[in-house]
C-alpha cells in the first residue's frame, strides 16, 4: 500500500478512497510482524506465552469485506458530513450562552428552584432532581452500567473450551508482569490512595448537601481502586476486593435501589405517607432516601469502573 | 477570568486537533487526558462543580486508563519486560 503523506490532501483522500487505510499504523504493524516472525528456536516460557498472545491478535484482526469497497468509504464520508452539518445547525438554534432571557419561559426551572428544598430536603438541587424527581432515570443509568459490565464479561468469555488455556495463559501473563515494583508509582500511591478514597467517600456522603453525588464520588472511588491495583498488584487488592465482592455489592446495591424507589413510587402514586422523614435541610442525616441512594449508586459506579479495568487487563475478573 | 477562559478553550481546541493529528497512540491518549482536565476546569468556571468532579474522575482519569489498557492489549505499548526482550533479540 503506497503511502503519500506529503501530497496534497485531496489526492491523498482519493488514494484513501481507492485503497483504504489501515486501522493499525505502521509501527504497530511492524511490532505485530516481528512478534509473529520470531524464530522458533528454544525460547523461554515467557516468550512462548507472548507469542500465543501475538497469534491471538493476528486471529482477531477485523476482516475487511465491506470496508474494502469504495462506496462504503464514500458513504462513510457522506454520513459524517451530514451528521456534522446537522449538529452544527442544532447548535445554531440553541439559546445563546449566558443570555438573560434563556429559559425564562420554563416553569420547570422555577419549580425546581422553589420546591426542591422542601420536597426532598436536599440543598444540592441537582441531587434532588436526579435522585428524587428523576429517580427512575438514575435507576436505569445504574442498571446500564451493570449491564455494560455483564456484556464485557460475556464478550471476554466467548473464547470457549478450545481457547480456555489461551485465556488462562493471558491471565497468568498479566499476573506475571504485575506488580511492576515501580518505586515512584508506589510511593505516590501510598500517599494518594487514602486521600482519593476519603475524597470519594466525602463526595458520596455529602451528595445531598454539596456538589457531587453518587456518580462522581463512585468514579473517584473507582479511580482510587485502579490506582491502588496498578501500584501494588492484584494480590494486595484481592485481599479486600474480589469478583465475589463485586457481584455481591453490585447486586445488593441495585436491588436496594430498586426496592427503595419502588416503595417511593408506590406510596407516592397512592398518596400514602412514606414514613421517611426529610429531616432538617443541611444536616448530614437529611434528605430522606437521598443519602442511602447516593451511597448505593456510588458503590455500583466504583465497582463498575474497577471491574471494567480489571476485565480488560486480565480477560477475567 | 475572561482571559483564563479563552486560554483554556484555545488549549482544548489545540488538544482536540492534536489528538486527531498525532500518529503516536500513547501521545494521543495523554493529550486527550489533558483536554479532559482542561474541560473540568472549564466546567468549574461555568459554575457546575458536579460536572467538574465527574469530568476530572471519568474524562481525565478512568477513560484514559481504559484506553491505556486497550493499547496494551493490541500491543501498541511495549511493556518493560517486552522492551528488554526486544533489546536482547536485537543483540
Amino acid at each position: 500500500m503506497p503511502k503519500k503523506r506529503k501530497n496534497d490532501p485531496f489526492k491523498s483522500f482519493l488514494n484513501w478512497l481507492e485503497n483504504g487505510g489501515n486501522a493499525l499504523d505502521d509501527e504497530m504493524q511492524d511490532a505485530l510482524r516481528e512478534e509473529t516472525d520470531e524464530p522458533s528456536a528454544p525460547e523461554p516460557k515467557k516468550k512462548a506465552a507472548r507469542k500465543a498472545a501475538g497469534k491471538q491478535t493476528e486471529e482477531f484482526r477485523p476482516k475487511r469485506a465491506y470496508a474494502d469497497t469504495w462506496w462504503y468509504r464514500l458513504l462513510a464520508v457522506i454520513v459524517a458530513v451530514v451528521l456534522i452539518g446537522l449538529l452544527l445547525e442544532t447548535v445554531e438554534r440553541m439559546p445563546r450562552f449566558g443570555e438573560a432571557d434563556t429559559l425564562m419561559d420554563s416553569e420547570l426551572t422555577e419549580f425546581y428552584v422553589k420546591h426542591t428544598k422542601e420536597d426532598t430536603g436536599a440543598l444540592n438541587i441537582v441531587t434532588g432532581i436526579i435522585l428524587d424527581y428523576r429517580g427512575f432515570d438514575t435507576l436505569g443509568e445504574s442498571h446500564v452500567l451493570f449491564i455494560a459490565v455483564c456484556t464485557v464479561l460475556l464478550m471476554l468469555s466467548i473464547y470457549g473450551e478450545r481457547d480456555e488455556q489461551n485465556r488462562l495463559l493471558q491471565g497468568e501473563m498479566e499476573r506475571h508482569f504485575e506488580p511492576g515494583d515501580d518505586v515512584i508509582l508506589q510511593s505516590a500511591a501510598r500517599v494518594l490512595t487514602p486521600l482519593v478514597f476519603i475524597l470519594g467517600i466525602y463526595i458520596i456522603l455529602n451528595g445531598h448537601l454539596s456538589p457531587g453525588g453518587g456518580f462522581s464520588g463512585g468514579a473517584v472511588l473507582g479511580a482510587g481502586l485502579i490506582l491502588y491495583q496498578n501500584a501494588f498488584g492484584y494480590e494486595k487488592i484481592e485481599k479486600f476486593f474480589t469478583y465475589k465482592t463485586f457481584k455481591g455489592v453490585s447486586v445488593c446495591s441495585l436491588m436496594f435501589y430498586s426496592l427503595a424507589k419502588g416503595y417511593h413510587f408506590f406510596t407516592g402514586a397512592n398518596r400514602l405517607d412514606s414514613h421517611i422523614p426529610n429531616g432538617i435541610p443541611g444536616n448530614i442525616l437529611s434528605g430522606g432516601l437521598l443519602l442511602p441512594l447516593n451511597f448505593v449508586v456510588g458503590c455500583v459506579v466504583a465497582c463498575t469502573m474497577y471491574a471494567l479495568f480489571t476485565m480488560f487487563r486480565k480477560g477475567e475478573f | 477570568m475572561e482571559a483564563l477562559n479563552v486560554i483554556l478553550l484555545l488549549f482544548m481546541i489545540v488538544c482536540a486537533i492534536a489528538v486527531a493529528a498525532t500518529k503516536n497512540l500513547l501521545a494521543a491518549v495523554i493529550t486527550f487526558m489533558a483536554q479532559g482536565l482542561a474541560m473540568s476546569v472549564v466546567w468549574m468556571l461555568l459554575q457546575s462543580p458536579d460536572l467538574a468532579i465527574t469530568e476530572a474522575a471519568v474524562g481525565a482519569g478512568v477513560s484514559s486508563i481504559l484506553m491505556f489498557a486497550a493499547l496494551k492489549k493490541i500491543h501498541a505499548i511495549r511493556e518493560k519486560g517486552e522492551a528488554e526482550d526486544a533489546e536482547e533479540a536485537e543483540e
